[in-house]
């Protein structure tokens, strides 16, 4: 079997998609958008939570690991940046950042050693030991939160290149760069001879074995993966968007978030990530706007938060009957419908293969 | 001695509180043995049942009526479980009825909150939350009232499921069922009202753990984070076992409560959290199937 990985090929299509995502992400944004509002509370909070979406994607979306403990990674990536920072007064801030993803992998793949033995719900109670002790430990350490006792710590700057970012136009732009490459790269890794590994596991694991694919190191591999993607997305979701370090902000309801974000957008897709994190994101935004536009703040404020669980409860539901395959999915159809055969082929559709047909 | 003393207590504490762990997995157990579902949402069911339970209560039905007017309730989450959630997926995998309980239990809990706020409320059983006096007299240790109640309340629960289980008609046919839905209805036995009835029964159980629960904690959110460590009881007493609930509940009642008293002060405390966990994980290791589990086989 070969081991090195298959070095990124790519379509006429891939290049068009890339250079239609950049111009929009680089020059239309920009030209466009001039309100902070957008890109501090909708765009940089989505290009996070997109990021720590593409790690569970890989998990579990790809490898068919069912884990729910994505927000314990992202806050030891979240804290091991800012210790970095703060400690190691050298490393630059991109440094600082691999570091922490590379912190979180390794808690990854402690966490991800129970994945050899059981599967299923199983797996996922042993992901949610993650969660709470990897919260916990921050919590009960003072070290970890350089001994401060108000409970929310205030980031630091970015700095890069020697200039500190401040404005939320620069923040979003490092968050395009960092995020395009690493979405690239895991697209990569899923095109290539590693997603196909993770995938044959996902489909049966017990014959992917019976070929010769190593269980261990493949779902360690995607563990590890995984978590350094949520570590990383943590760094960048505390020190853009949150500005400030409080284990609760990583509690168990950012975890199903983004299950839910995983599940929704479409499991074993990249885009669905993106699409997933927008839904779940704009989401409320549009309801509270309804809310207070439409019936002028007679609704009350519990039951908006009510109607989206219940909204997301129901999708869910919806989905799973319906579509398994998530909004990512309907948004090939619709395409397809649009611009006829041209799109047909842009997808391979092993890519896409149905996890829910796993196991049993 | 009083060191001896205290440990007991501590023990016996930690029991008590593992049998009201047990109460929620035991709705748990019940759906996955009729049905190889893993009902996620049955945390969220405590919290629609007891929520509801005591929001009619507030607006002043007396106790037993609307006791049963819950029941009636969660018969009616049953009924529209089995024809908007189970039927279209029938013959799915466990992982994809396992996400579809999530979306369930993220459905009742906005329902929950929509319908009755989400302010805490008290519960009053008219059982405190100290200890009884003439168990402290006669031998110093500390029992609290409401702990014996739900221990009494959920052992006796678990007797009562496991005789109807075991000896009665209907308990055959949920057998029957649980081992082949498929070969079970071709012989005539009613797939539907059987999964009805357990969604009732665990909509019941669900609403007892709530009560008992809510007496202690208050009726709140937080309840669906409880129920969150019937999880780990279900994987040390095995998912398929009704008397594994209670002796998973047990061990990790216990455990955590001996973890948190003398080992917990090392570590700044609230261990509890992750302790069950992390036991859980070491029994995954050594025992997948749990202690009273059916071994899982798999094929290619």
């Amino acid at each position: 079997m070969r081991t090195q990985p298959v070095f990124m090929t790519f379509k006429k299509d891939d290049i068009i998609n890339f250079v239609v995502l950049m111009t929009l992400a680089f020059i239309i944004i920009p030209m466009t958008v001039k309100t902070d509002y957008w890109y501090t509370s909708i765009l940089i909070p989505w290009l996070c939570l997109s990021l720590a979406a593409i790690g569970q994607q890989i998990v579990m979306g790809y490898t068919g690991q069912l884990a729910l403990g994505a927000a314990g990674f992202m806050a030891a990536g979240a804290f091991a940046c800012f210790n970095l920072v703060l400690r190691v007064p050298d490393l630059p801030f991109v440094g600082a950042l691999a570091l922490s993803g590379l912190i979180a992998a390794a808690f990854g793949i402690l966490f991800g050693l129970p994945s050899l033995r059981v599967r299923g719900i199983y797996l996922m109670v042993a992901t949610l030991a993650s969660q709470f002790f990897i919260i916990w430990m921050i919590d009960k350490f003072g070290w970890f939160k350089n001994y401060d006792t108000s409970g929310i710590i205030t980031t630091q700057d970015i700095v890069i290149f020697g200039k500190s970012l401040t404005s939320p136009m620069e923040m979003f732009f490092v968050l395009v760069v960092i995020v395009t490459v690493l979405t690239l790269l895991a697209m990569n890794m899923a095109r290539g001879s590693t997603g196909r590994r993770w995938m044959a596991v996902r489909d049966m694991d017990i014959a992917a074995e019976s070929m010769g694919i190593s269980l261990l190191r493949t779902k360690l591999q995607a563990f590890a993966i995984s978590a350094f993607y949520c570590g990383v997305a943590g760094a960048l979701f505390a020190f853009t968007y949150l500005k400030s370090l409080e284990p609760v902000a990583f509690d168990i309801k950012l975890s199903f978030k983004i299950l839910f974000m995983v599940i929704l957008g479409g499991l074993g897709t990249i885009n669905g990530a993106f699409i997933g994190a927008a839904f779940i994101l704009l989401f409320p935004v549009v309801l509270n706007t309804v809310g207070n536009n439409v019936f002028h703040g007679s609704i009350d404020a519990t039951i908006i938060s009510a109607t989206e669980q219940v909204v997301f409860g129901v999708l869910i539901i919806v989905f799973m009957i319906y579509e398994p395959l998530g909004m990512a999915k309907l948004w090939d159809s619709i395409k397809q419908r649009l611009f006829g055969r041209n799109s047909k082929e842009s997808e391979a559709p092993v890519d896409q293969a149905d996890v829910g047909k796993q196991g049993s | 001695m009083t060191e001896f003393l205290f440990f007991i207590e501590v023990v016996v504490g930690g029991l008590l509180a593992g049998t009201m762990y047990s109460l929620v997995a035991l709705g748990f157990v019940l759906i996955y043995k009729a049905s190889s579902t893993f009902n996620f949402a049955q945390g969220a069911m405590v919290f629609f049942a007891v929520l509801a339970f005591v929001g009619l209560m507030e607006l002043g039905l007396p106790f037993v009526l609307a006791f049963f007017a819950t029941v009636f309730l969660m018969f009616l989450v049953g009924y529209f479980t089995e024809r908007l959630v189970l039927k279209p997926l029938m013959n799915q995998s466990e992982d994809t009825m396992l996400m579809a309980t999530i979306g369930l239990g993220f459905v009742l809990e906005g329902l929950a909150q929509a319908a009755w706020g989400v302010e805490v409320r008290r519960l009053d059983l008219g059982i405190g939350d100290f200890p009884i006096p003439w168990i402290a007299d006669s031998t110093g240790l500390f029992i609290s009232a409401l702990d014996l109640t739900a221990g009494t309340v959920s052992i006796s629960m678990i007797i009562g499921l496991s005789i109807l289980f075991k000896y009665t008609k209907m308990g055959l046919g949920l057998r029957a069922v649980a081992d082949d839905a498929g070969a079970a209805s071709s012989i005539g036995i009613p797939l539907k009202s059987i999964m009805l009835m357990v969604w009732t029964t665990a909509g019941i159980v669900a609403l007892i753990a709530g009560m008992m629960w809510g007496a202690r904690a208050g009726v709140q959110f937080a309840l669906v984070d409880l129920a969150l460590k019937a999880l780990p009881v279900l994987i040390i007493g095995g998912f398929s076992s009704i008397p594994g609930a209670i002796v998973g509940g047990l061990i990790i009642g216990a455990t955590e409560k001996v973890l948190e008293v003398y080992i917990g002060p090392f570590f700044g405390g609230a261990i509890e959290g992750w302790a069950p966990y992390v036991l859980a994980i070491f029994f995954l290791l050594y025992r997948p199937e749990g202690l009273f589990g059916e071994k899982i086989i798999r094929r290619v």
